[in-house]
């Protein structure tokens, strides 16, 4: 009986993993989709801390407005925020927003993780992105990290951790990282006080900078009106 | 003393010179504010011009940096290297300005010492200098405040950009304008020592002028055999320190700490400074007309 129920459970586990690879790029993105496609709208609370070399900032209670297509504004309730460029892409629906001007290659899985790699190869020469790079949790259906390459502003990366909201393709925490240039102004203008203090080390590359939200809530499909995002 | 005090205090505020410098600072903090409620967005594009590849820069963001803490601070930096030049005005005047009129024997006549009159003239110009501080306070903090409204407070140095919130801001302006009161006292002082010199108030106010604005431009010059030979020595160099207050510390990862000072010990060793010179201007001007000839 033992020996059974072991036998039975190796071959359903062999043919989940079959099913897992067997997968097309293209359906494992559609099964992705499928479920981002849930999320009409949302408006979700968290907190914001802000990672740049040159950039010291409290942390931030924030807002984030969702709408589809593309719409996404991140609102400091309690404050002022630097927020990154390309910050619209945490919002996993603007990578899948147009599919079909890509070329999907399956980049096989990822050692350590088992996260499925998909690369998304834009079939037009001159857009922005040069080339997304998905690692997918093919038994979720959730992307775990995503890298976009673009043409003028560097590299975005993104990496979730999903909780209660997994099941609309949500995550409870984003890290987004980006690149920036190094920050001077003469100190003719800024007539600066000198302390002595020396340069802190930070620990952050100087050329990179980090968001990292956490989402305590969502509000999803309960409608969010047009004048959040102006 | 106090009756003194409160003559020659009467002698400061009943001149129509001295609001030339009550007028000076409305003028310009009031053109300030204007300037920045009106075309602010294009004097940040300015400053944002190194970040605006990276970050959003959002009409919205704009107002909210442009709000009365920066506003305040913009106005500072550029007003607190100008007023010593107007508390100059007082205190060249007061002891040459005596002289010039012909009464400075006349005064000393009273049962007073010398020591006690020259107390009671430094302590009007610097009681004229608190006021005209306070003055500066009132419009540029409480004005841009009213004007701008507040939010988290955003200060852009050389090499980095420093955020407070907004309920982290008001007690550093209070250190700061209370640090710029010793610093001003300090050129106070000096003129004040000038006047003593002098049989004509033109004199030590603008020679008073003249050491402040050299010292300045040697203070803020970028030329490393001045960096630890002379700067250090210099008042000018310690009169900025006030903006030490709105430097934070972070945590390992670049998190401001509320309620925290980069390097409190340099500050007040920068306040020590200031007190030294003032104790030494102050010193030798009642040290040089406690032997000197009155004859005017």
């Amino acid at each position: 009986m033992k020996f059974k129920m072991r036998t039975i459970l190796s071959i359903a586990l062999a043919v989940l993993y079959i099913h897992a690879t067997a997968q097309t790029p293209e359906a494992l993105v559609q099964r992705v989709k499928a479920k981002l496609a849930q999320v009409n709208d949302y408006e979700a609370k968290g907190t914001m801390k802000t990672n740049v070399a040159f950039i010291k900032a409290p942390i931030a209670t924030v807002k984030v407005y969702y709408k589809k297509p593309d719409k996404l504004r991140i609102n400091n309730e309690s404050g002022l925020s630097f927020i990154p460029k390309g910050s619209v892409n945490i919002n996993l629906n603007n990578i899948f927003l147009n599919t079909a001007g890509f070329d999907m290659i399956d980049g096989g899985m990822e050692t350590g993780t088992k996260l499925r790699i998909i690369k998304l190869l834009p079939k037009e020469e001159n857009g922005d992105v040069v080339l997304s790079t998905l690692y997918i949790d093919t038994s979720a259906a959730l992307v775990k990290k995503a890298r976009t390459t673009t043409r003028e502003n560097g590299t975005y990366e993104l990496e979730m951790t999903y909780g209660k909201y997994a099941a609309w393709g949500l995550a409870d925490k984003v890290i987004f990282t980006f690149n920036t240039k190094d920050y001077k102004l003469p100190k003719g203008v800024t007539f600066d006080y000198d302390d002595g203090s020396k340069k802190e080390e930070s620990k952050t590359d100087r050329k990179k900078g980090r968001v990292e939200i956490v989402y305590s809530s969502y509000i999803i499909n309960k409608g969010v009106a047009d004048s959040v995002f102006r | 003393m106090w009756k003194l005090l409160q003559i020659e205090l009467f002698k400061i505020f009943r001149r129509p010179r001295t609001y030339i410098a009550f007028g000076a600072v409305a003028a310009i903090v009031l053109l300030f504010q204007v300037g920045l409620k009106y075309d602010g967005k294009s004097y940040l594009d300015l400053i944002l011009s190194n970040v605006d590849d990276s970050f959003e820069m959002s009409d919205d963001f704009k107002t909210r940096l442009l709000n009365g803490y920066f506003v305040c601070f913009a106005i500072l930096n550029i007003l607190l290297i100008q007023m010593p030049l107007l508390v100059a005005l007082i205190s060249g005047d007061a002891i040459a300005g005596e002289a010039n009129m012909g009464t400075l024997r006349l005064s000393l006549t009273r049962p007073v010492s010398r020591t006690q009159y020259m107390l009671v003239k430094f302590g009007a110009s610097v009681i004229y200098t608190l006021i005209l501080l306070i003055w500066l306070a009132v419009l540029a903090l409480f004005g841009s405040m009213l004007l701008f409204g507040t939010n988290t407070m955003v200060v852009f140095r050389s090499g980095g950009i420093e955020m407070m919130n907004s309920y982290d801001v008001l007690w550093r302006y209070v250190a700061a304008f209370g640090y710029a009161a010793v610093a001003l006292t300090t050129v106070s002082s000096l003129a004040f020592l000038l006047s003593v010199f002098a049989e004509n108030s033109i004199g030590p106010i603008i020679a008073t002028m003249s050491i402040v604005i050299v010292l300045t431009i040697l203070s803020e010059m970028n030329i490393p055999i001045y960096d630890h030979t002379v700067k250090p020595y210099l008042f000018t160099t310690h009169m900025v320190a006030w903006k030490g207050f709105f430097y934070v510390q972070s945590d390992g990862e670049n998190r401001t700490i509320d309620g925290t000072i980069q390097n409190l010990p340099a500050i007040l060793r920068s306040l020590g400074i200031l007190f030294l010179y003032i104790i030494l201007f102050t010193g030798a001007a009642i040290q040089v007309f406690r032997k000197k000839d009155i004859l005017s």
